[in-house]
């Protein structure tokens, strides 16, 4: 069993849920309450990783990484090291990969949410600030929870940005995916079939916990349709 | 210090088949808001409230300017100081009783706040309920709880859309009673929206009548329901009966005029009109106040008595609507009770009786 591989992928894993948390709300937030008529234009965008082959995401991200772009610059300039082939440039590939399947879950429960509630609210003196977390958040908790496990699951198996943008460094950038086609290509096929069990359990029980725990949260408020 | 008077002025244009374009002034107390739904009276409600922003005019609030196009003042929804009563009522359902109660207030020191609470509960007597969620109380007192949630703010003015519809007539007025109470000491303009002009007349001091976007009339309930002006204000009022006639005699010195309705030989008279002999007015008359006779009435003072012949009946809860041809077709509205003494069916001779001042004249919709 490759443990370093297992811990590298949960650390990412976190590490992208937990940004795409402070990400990706705003987001949900902006395209649920906005009538800006281009709207569907951001939408387009943030759905993009769903159609996209990952080798393409993959590549034009290690492309705007790569120390030709201003952003590669920028962020040698500031660190020292570039950023493709690390466990930074791996973080922020993930997180752009995994966007949509924290926003969407997000943005649908938001709208969910009866508009006289958040027009009671602040009618009755609350900021916007206050009603998000007094009102919206709550009523829409399934739809925050979903987002994090799907975008959690999704950044476990991911393989293709991955070699793309991290390659496959022991401890850096080699998750749980890349190591199973590892061992498959040098036939340890006992080693990957452990490896793949592993993340078919957890990728099972972590939905599971998912599906239950959003039913009992619409039992408790039935007014959320 | 005298309440501050909320006065609204404003266009807004909702889609190109509808636009709201309505000015009045709502003093302390009730001012009741009727019309049909689709009126527009929602709308008014969502610009006052700063949920929508009208294309322009104004609004203020005594001295205090909520919106104003000309001079770009557009209030934040939560500076308003306003109270709005949602026709779903729009409890927090994830909040207790007390919670919702509080939210506008938590920026009051908390014994304060308890003191405010405890002052609402009791006097919309909800004190036992304070633990429970909106979805564990009945409808009556979901209600309550949202008027005090709205009330304990303060307000300088309260909205309601709709808000006892749902609820039955004995619930309703003891609802009604509690606001009332409350208002006499808390002076501040309360918009009432309804369609329910029997709402309008109980309760309201003034009246403003919207329909399509825009005031067909306002003023003091009697003045405007009692004597309307336009066709669509009767119809909106609840004239069940609405007659073409033409004059056909006027009596100046008894201030009566005798009308003949269209394609009819009967004759109604009513209260003299600015008309002419010979000339087309309209007559509007209420289905509750038409009196019905199993035989000729005598030694009555209701002028207009004539025959006529019961087409159908029809219950609709505690009354029933009788629909009676006599030369046009006149709808009475009688109580159970009056059906089973007269023993009215289909088909049955009766005599109607209508009072001369029961009989509206109204002007043809201004189009």
């Amino acid at each position: 069993m490759d443990w370093s591989a297992i811990f590298l992928t949960l650390r990412l894993a976190l590490l992208v849920c937990a940004t795409l948390l402070i990400v990706g709300t705003p987001i949900a937030y902006w395209l649920s309450f906005t009538r800006w008529r281009w709207k569907f234009f951001v939408e387009s965008i943030v759905a993009l990783p769903l159609v996209l082959p990952p080798t393409v995401l993959g590549f034009y991200v290690l492309v705007a990484m790569g120390s030709r772009s201003p952003l590669g610059r920028w962020y040698q300039s500031l660190t020292g090291h570039g950023l493709p082939f690390t466990f930074e440039g791996l973080a922020i590939a993930s997180v752009i990969y995994s966007l949509p399947f924290a926003v969407q879950p997000m943005a649908a429960a938001f709208s969910q949410v009866d508009r006289n509630l958040i027009n009671a609210s602040s009618i009755l003196g609350a900021s916007r600030i206050r009603t998000f977390f007094r009102v919206l958040l709550p009523l829409s908790i399934g739809g925050v929870v979903t987002g994090f496990v799907l975008s959690f699951a999704h950044t476990l198996g991911e393989f293709g940005v991955v070699l793309m943008v991290g390659g496959n460094i022991p401890g850096v950038t080699r998750t749980v995916s890349i190591a199973i086609y590892d061992q498959t290509q040098a036939l340890d096929y006992a080693g990957a079939n452990r490896m793949a069990l592993l993340l078919l359990a957890f990728s099972f029980v972590t939905l599971s916990i998912t599906y239950s725990l959003n039913r009992r949260v619409w039992a408790v408020w039935p007014m959320q349709r | 210090m005298a309440p501050d008077t909320l006065s609204v002025r404003i266009a807004h244009r909702l889609s190109n088949a509808f636009a709201l374009d309505a000015a009045f002034g709502a003093p302390a107390g009730f001012t009741m808001i009727l019309g049909p739904s689709g009126g527009g009276k929602t709308t008014l409600l969502n610009c006052i409230a700063g949920f929508a922003q009208p294309d322009s005019g104004r609004i203020a609030l005594g001295a205090r300017v909520l919106f104003d196009s000309d001079e770009r003042i557009n209030m934040p929804v939560a500076g308003r100081r306003l109270g709005y009563v949602f026709q779903n009522l729009a409890l927090f359902p994830h909040l207790t009783v007390a919670q919702n109660i509080q939210y506008g207030i938590v920026k009051l020191p908390a014994d304060e706040r308890r003191a405010r609470m405890m002052a609402m509960l009791e006097s919309f007597r909800i004190a036992n309920l304070i633990a429970r969620k909106p979805n564990e109380i009945s409808g009556g007192e979901r209600q309550r709880v949202a008027l005090a949630r709205s009330l304990v703010t303060n307000p300088a003015a309260l909205m309601l859309d709709e808000p006892l519809t749902a609820l039955d007539n004995a619930t309703k007025s003891k609802i009604l009673d509690d606001l009332r109470a409350w208002n006499a000491s808390h002076e501040i303009p309360i918009l009432y929206v309804t369609h329910s002009p029997e709402e309008a007349f109980a309760l309201g001091e003034r009246v403003v009548v919207l329909e399509g976007g825009h005031i067909l009339a306002q003023g003091m309930p009697q003045h405007v329901l009692t004597t309307p002006r336009h066709e669509t204000i009767a119809q909106v009022v609840g004239f069940e009966n609405v007659f073409d006639a033409t004059v056909r005699s006027i009596a100046e010195t008894q201030g009566t005029m005798l009308c003949q309705l269209d394609g009819s030989t009967t004759q109604l008279e009513v209260p003299l009109g600015h008309a002419q002999i010979g000339a087309r007015i309209r007559i509007a008359i209420r289905a509750g106040d038409i009196m019905v006779a199993s035989a000729h009435p005598q030694g009555l003072s209701a002028r207009n008595s004539f025959q006529g012949r019961v087409q159908s009946i029809r219950r609709e809860g505690v009354r029933v609507v009788v629909m009676i041809e006599a030369g046009a077709t006149f709808e009475v509205h009688l109580t159970p009770g009056a059906i089973g003494a007269l023993q009215l069916e289909a088909g049955k001779e009766v005599w109607l009786v209508i009072k001369t001042y029961s009989c509206n004249l109204v002007e043809p919709s201004p189009q």
